[in-house]
């Protein structure tokens, strides 16, 4: 083996911002934050050359901490901005961020049609099944019997199953990270952004304040024992035994990515500048 | 480090263990590096403190590692390993912290973390690795165990937590 060279390719910290984050200590989301510019770092991409998107929430405060450009958007619409970020910016690379709350209630209609446009980024949701920002609601992946203080009993309702409906609705790679496993997830993120058209990558991210009982989430998570399929049928076949905690890549499609328009835009941006005017009465 | 001559394949083995060894001091460094950072967002200055100084010393000890390789020193992580477990036998795991932890707390987590190093390092030793590779498992064995005296020693000085130290009259999950 050779001795590890010093490289001039950009580390890991050169995606760090100086701004620390304000999550809870022990927070999952440090983790997926650590795997992100590990990904990036491992890919060569430049600061410059990538966007990152998010919506509302803890994990949403994540564009903040890179140095890339960043969008911290509307609760529950990173996908459409990161959507059209990346049709307007092809060339860019565009990582979307989101937890359960907004990726998958607030924001769920967009997952699915985000799935089914197949449009070339990557969806990193950071589930920890709860609503941590707002203090504790159940949100979609949360277990129904989960009781607290603002659920007694729990919901009753059936949990969200995120990588069935990203099979469903058209995701061309589907995938589950843990963020007790930083640099697993870190080469899953770089995977997910190599493989081209709409990359979904759940983050199992614990919320020590609100779900202390998700440590053990190091116990339960392990390897999926199967190498990922192409076949979307073999790949649903597995999601029925899945008990959520098969951590690896699911599913790689060969599906083309979305295109963009066939014709160029016909207006300018001064020509969108004169729309805006506003006019003398 | 003794350095027996040894075949070219030995070599590679050795360099590969050492690199390893490398990966599991860095990986150290960055987690309480940042568990110092969390700790200083939310005021806890004392035990941000300390794991700021538990990062210190690991990075000496990544740095004996280079300097014993003669590598450069290297600006990012190399790659990863495949451990027995998710991360590295050194690498406290990112949930151990909590806002209002003290000292004592932060030390336990560093002999569990030398505790893991040591029995890693000792299972080389005692396996069928090349010849050298074992030696130098061995002495890594050993200063994992001098590493583990010294934080007992360390946390006889630091008081224990008092019963209720989690306890916070205006908690982050009360919500009403």
């Amino acid at each position: 083996m050779n001795a590890p060279l010093a490289s001039t390719a950009l580390a890991a910290k050169d995606f760090k911002s100086d701004y620390k984050p304000v999550w809870c200590p022990g927070c999952g989301d440090y983790s997926v934050l650590t795997a992100v510019t590990k990904a990036l770092a491992s890919l060569n991409l430049r600061p410059e050359n990538v966007a990152v998107v998010s919506g509302i929430g803890c994990s949403s405060r994540i564009p903040a901490y890179t140095t890339c450009y960043g969008f911290h958007g509307v609760h529950g619409r990173s996908l459409p901005a990161g959507t059209g970020l990346k049709v307007a910016r092809p060339d860019l690379t565009v990582l979307v961020a989101s937890g359960d709350g907004d990726g998958y209630s607030i924001g769920g209609n967009h997952f699915l049609h985000a799935c089914r446009r197949n449009v070339d980024l990557t969806y990193i949701v950071m589930d920890n099944h709860v609503y941590g920002m707002t203090k504790g609601q159940p949100s979609p992946t949360t277990e129904p019997d989960w009781s607290s203080k603002l659920a007694p009993g729990g919901t009753g309702v059936r949990e969200f199953h995120p990588l069935v409906i990203a099979l469903a609705s058209g995701a061309n790679f589907i995938a589950r990270a843990f963020s007790g496993d930083p640099n697993g997830a870190a080469a899953l993120i770089a995977e997910a952004v190599r493989h081209p058209g709409f990359s979904f990558i759940e983050v199992l991210s614990p919320c020590v304040t609100f779900r202390p009982e998700q440590r053990g989430w190091k116990e339960s998570a392990r390897p999926a024992p199967v190498a990922h399929t192409d076949d979307p049928a073999r790949a649903a076949r597995r999601l029925m035994t899945d008990d959520g905690f098969n951590i690896g890549v699911l599913y790689k499609g060969n599906r083309a990515p979305y295109a963009g328009l066939a014709t160029a835009a016909s207006h300018s941006v001064a020509d969108l500048e004169a729309g805006f005017r506003l006019q003398e009465r | 480090m003794a350095k027996p001559a040894q075949s070219a394949a030995d070599e590679e083995a050795y360099a590969e263990f050492m690199s390893r060894a490398y990966t599991m001091e860095l990986e150290a460094v960055e987690r309480y590096a940042q568990f110092a950072d969390q700790l200083d967002t939310h005021n806890n200055r004392e035990v941000a403190q300390l794991f700021r100084k538990l990062s210190e010393i690991e990075t000496l000890h990544a740095k004996r590692i280079l300097a014993e390789m003669r590598w450069p020193s290297l600006p990012a992580l190399p790659a990863a390993f495949a451990w027995d477990s998710f991360e590295a036998p050194e690498t406290a795991p990112f949930d151990t912290v909590h806002y209002l932890m003290r000292p004592y707390h932060a030390l336990e987590i560093a002999l569990r973390c030398e505790l893991q190093a040591q029995k890693y390092y000792e299972e080389i030793a005692a396996g069928t690795a090349p010849r050298r590779v074992k030696l130098a498992a061995k002495e890594m064995a050993a200063e994992e165990a001098e590493h583990v005296a010294l934080i007992r020693e360390w946390m006889k000085k630091v008081p224990q937590p008092a019963p209720g130290w989690d306890e916070d009259p205006d908690p982050p999950q009360i919500n009403d």
